[in-house]
């Protein structure tokens, strides 16, 4: 068998596959749609359009209880990305450290890296969730009696506020009645899913990086040694730029399992997507639609994730040969 | 305190689960009668509870469960197929609640359920009558010294979603012109123990539960206030799975038969005497004389059974939610309607 027709058959093959699969899905949404219209159980995403009714309490931007379920669920994906983007970022920073320091010749640096790596990694990330919480909400006094760490900068089990640019000048927090008001606010439970989802990926980031490190030839680094290049430059020339490309696809990995553990957020009330979807759920009880949009949602981020992670793999594979 | 019952701890996207079991909806009966059929040939009834509500449905420290929307299990069970004790509990989350009762997973869900409009017309369910009057209400610390719920301005209120309780809130605070922000909490346990963390400034749901968070989960009960606002109304009931009228009937009927009982005064105790009788009304209402229950598809004394498993509707709330429980709550509006109360039970002939 030629080459071109193996090729051709291959293509055939996945076709047929990939409409079988069509086929089934929509089979299995027509029967549900039909039993579920026997049953008298109303369906269709016609209430996205509906009034929401209930208050977020925090996120990217106000949101009204007169604005549809529609604007909810996007000021819920807001809330996601406000926690998931900026924990990314953290954890691909820390972990990269922590991967680099459970190499270093220095002992002291070297088990302190491993203990925090093998410490967070095997705690099931919710009690972490749990445990932060706890340690920021039952430790601290109530808004009203916040502990002031800085001029205007309160830390209580309100959460943590500091000053921010607002309507072109600097807002200040200000103790109210029972909530500091003013500048900006970072709830507990933002606090608590930041440090938990940073901590916990971090650890699996710095073992990736620890691989990606170690998979460079050791020929390599004594070239760069006899080169006379400090420890140090062999990292930075040498060692970092040739992981690197290997390093994408499981950081890749990492950065996305972080962006779906933050659906864990509804155990510790941060409202974001899929805590909106659960209250929209049941005020209007359309499971199956909340569901399949959350699936929607996700499927897409990561696909987006995914898109970037091999852009990205490509360009350093291109560096890497220029 | 109150026994903390078995909880379970389902994953976030739990609801997925629910998903999975509407899927199954076409392997279900949905003809009149079907549900009764299916029943006598379990040989028990599969009752949706909450995972741990004092006074309306909590596992005690042997396991037995206790409480008005399990007692109202119990009754059908004793009316249906005789033995009160024939009934299979399966607690449910309030997200997977009406998924399980549409998927046929439990045949009666009696979990402190409001009915709303919504829930009756548009989820394939039916509400067969109201066993507890309630409203929803706010607990605060007094250390705060809150004395009204207009005093609230700017507060974090922990909620427990998937309940009337998020929309109610807002409903309230807007029409009052005043902000409020809600921490939503996805299990009962984690809203609960943030609000007692001191996260919250106050904690809402059901007035009828706030008593029981006060009375069993607080450290200390003294140190917390029920403030005097009902923001809502919230009609408490069992609900059946719409398409088989017959056993919407007889749900119906049983709850109405325990109310009856106290009205004509007949108790656990004194059932078999009544029985036996003098008067017309009690006689019909346990079976002597004319038979109701054959209108129901029963035999006659299934009211009997119920009263004789449960006792009648006031012996039941003393018991669980009233003078004889740790709750001591007021019947209020859960008195008989000739007692300056909303029950009313339309006649039993």
């Amino acid at each position: 068998m030629s080459a071109a027709r193996t090729g051709r058959a291959a293509w055939l093959l996945q076709i047929a596959l990939f409409a079988a699969l069509a086929a089934g899905a929509w089979w299995l949404a027509g029967t549900a749609a039909e039993e579920m219209r026997a049953r008298g159980i109303r369906s269709g995403f016609d209430f996205f359009a509906q009034p929401a009714g209930f208050w977020i309490s925090e996120g990217v931007f106000e949101f009204d209880p007169a604005e549809s379920y529609l604007k909810a669920f996007a000021a819920g994906l807001a809330n996601t990305l406000r926690v998931a983007l900026p924990a990314i970022a953290a954890a691909l920073l820390l972990g990269t450290l922590v991967g680099i320091g459970r190499l270093a010749r220095n002992p002291l640096l070297r088990g302190l890296c491993t203990a925090y790596v093998e410490t967070l990694r095997n705690i099931p990330l919710l009690l972490q969730l749990f445990t932060w919480y706890y340690l920021l909400t039952a430790m601290l006094p109530p808004a009203a009696e916040a502990i002031e760490l800085l001029p205007h900068v309160f830390l209580g089990s309100g959460g943590l506020a500091l000053p921010w640019v607002a309507d072109g000048g600097l807002s200040l927090p200000q103790r109210g009645g029972f909530a500091i008001t003013g500048g900006a606010h970072l709830s507990p439970e933002y606090l608590a899913l930041f440090i938990g989802l940073t901590g916990y990926t971090a650890a699996y980031i710095a073992e990736s990086v620890r691989g990606g490190l170690q998979s460079v030839s050791a020929g390599q680094r004594q070239a760069a040694a006899a080169l006379g290049l400090t420890p140090r430059q062999t990292l930075r020339l040498v060692t970092l730029p040739q992981a690197l490309p290997m390093l994408v696809p499981p950081l890749a990995n990492q950065s996305l399992n972080l962006l779906k553990n933050s659906s864990l957020a509804v155990a510790i009330g941060y409202p974001e997507l899929v805590s909106i979807a659960n209250t929209t759920l049941n005020q209007t009880g359309r499971a199956v639609e909340c569901i399949a949009v959350v699936l929607a949602v996700y499927l897409l981020l990561c696909a987006v994730g995914i898109a970037i992670a091999h852009a990205l793999e490509s360009r350093l594979r291109h560096w890497e040969r220029a | 305190m109150t026994p903390s019952p078995p909880r379970r701890f389902p994953h976030p996207l739990a609801p997925l689960a629910a998903l999975a079991a509407a899927l199954c909806l076409h392997a279900l009966p949905a003809q009149a009668g079907a549900t009764l059929d299916a029943i006598k040939k379990r040989g028990e009834i599969a009752c949706g509870v909450s995972s741990g509500v004092p006074g309306f449905s909590a596992a005690d420290d042997k396991g037995q469960w206790r409480g008005l929307d399990v007692d109202v299990c119990r009754a059908i069970a004793a009316a249906v197929l005789g033995d009160a004790t024939k009934v299979k509990w399966v607690p449910l989350g309030s997200q997977q609640r009406f998924s399980a009762l549409q998927a046929g997973e439990v045949d009666i869900l009696s979990r402190n359920t409001t009915w709303t409009l919504t829930r009756d017309a548009s989820l394939g369910i039916s509400f067969a009558a109201v066993t507890y009057y309630d409203g929803q209400g706010f607990l605060v610390p007094k250390r705060f010294k809150v004395a009204s719920a207009l005093q609230l301005k700017d507060a974090d209120i922990c909620v427990q979603s998937g309940t009337t309780t998020e929309k109610n809130l807002a409903d309230y605070f807007r029409a009052q012109g005043i902000r409020v922000k809600p921490v939503v909490f996805e299990k009962f346990d984690a809203s609960l123990k943030a609000f007692f963390n001191g996260r919250c400034v106050a904690y809402t749901t059901d007035a009828s539960s706030l008593a029981g968070i006060r009375a069993g989960e607080a450290p200390n009960p003294d140190d917390y206030a029920i403030l005097p606002e009902l923001i809502s109304k919230e009609p408490l009931g069992p609900a059946v799975r719409r398409g088989d009228e017959d056993w919407l009937a007889i749900v119906k009927w049983v709850v109405f038969a325990l109310i009856e009982a106290e009205e004509l005064g007949v108790t656990r105790d004194n059932a078999e005497a009544r029985l036996k009788g003098k008067d017309p009304a009690a006689g019909r209402l346990l079976g002597q004389g004319e038979d109701l229950g054959k209108a129901l598809g029963l035999d006659a004394q299934w009211a009997y059974r119920a009263v004789r498993a449960v006792g009648n509707y006031g012996e039941i709330f003393d018991r669980n939610l009233g003078a004889g429980s740790p709750l001591k709550l007021e019947r209020g509006a859960n008195a008989l309607w000739n007692k300056g109360g909303l029950m009313y039970a339309p006649p039993l002939r």
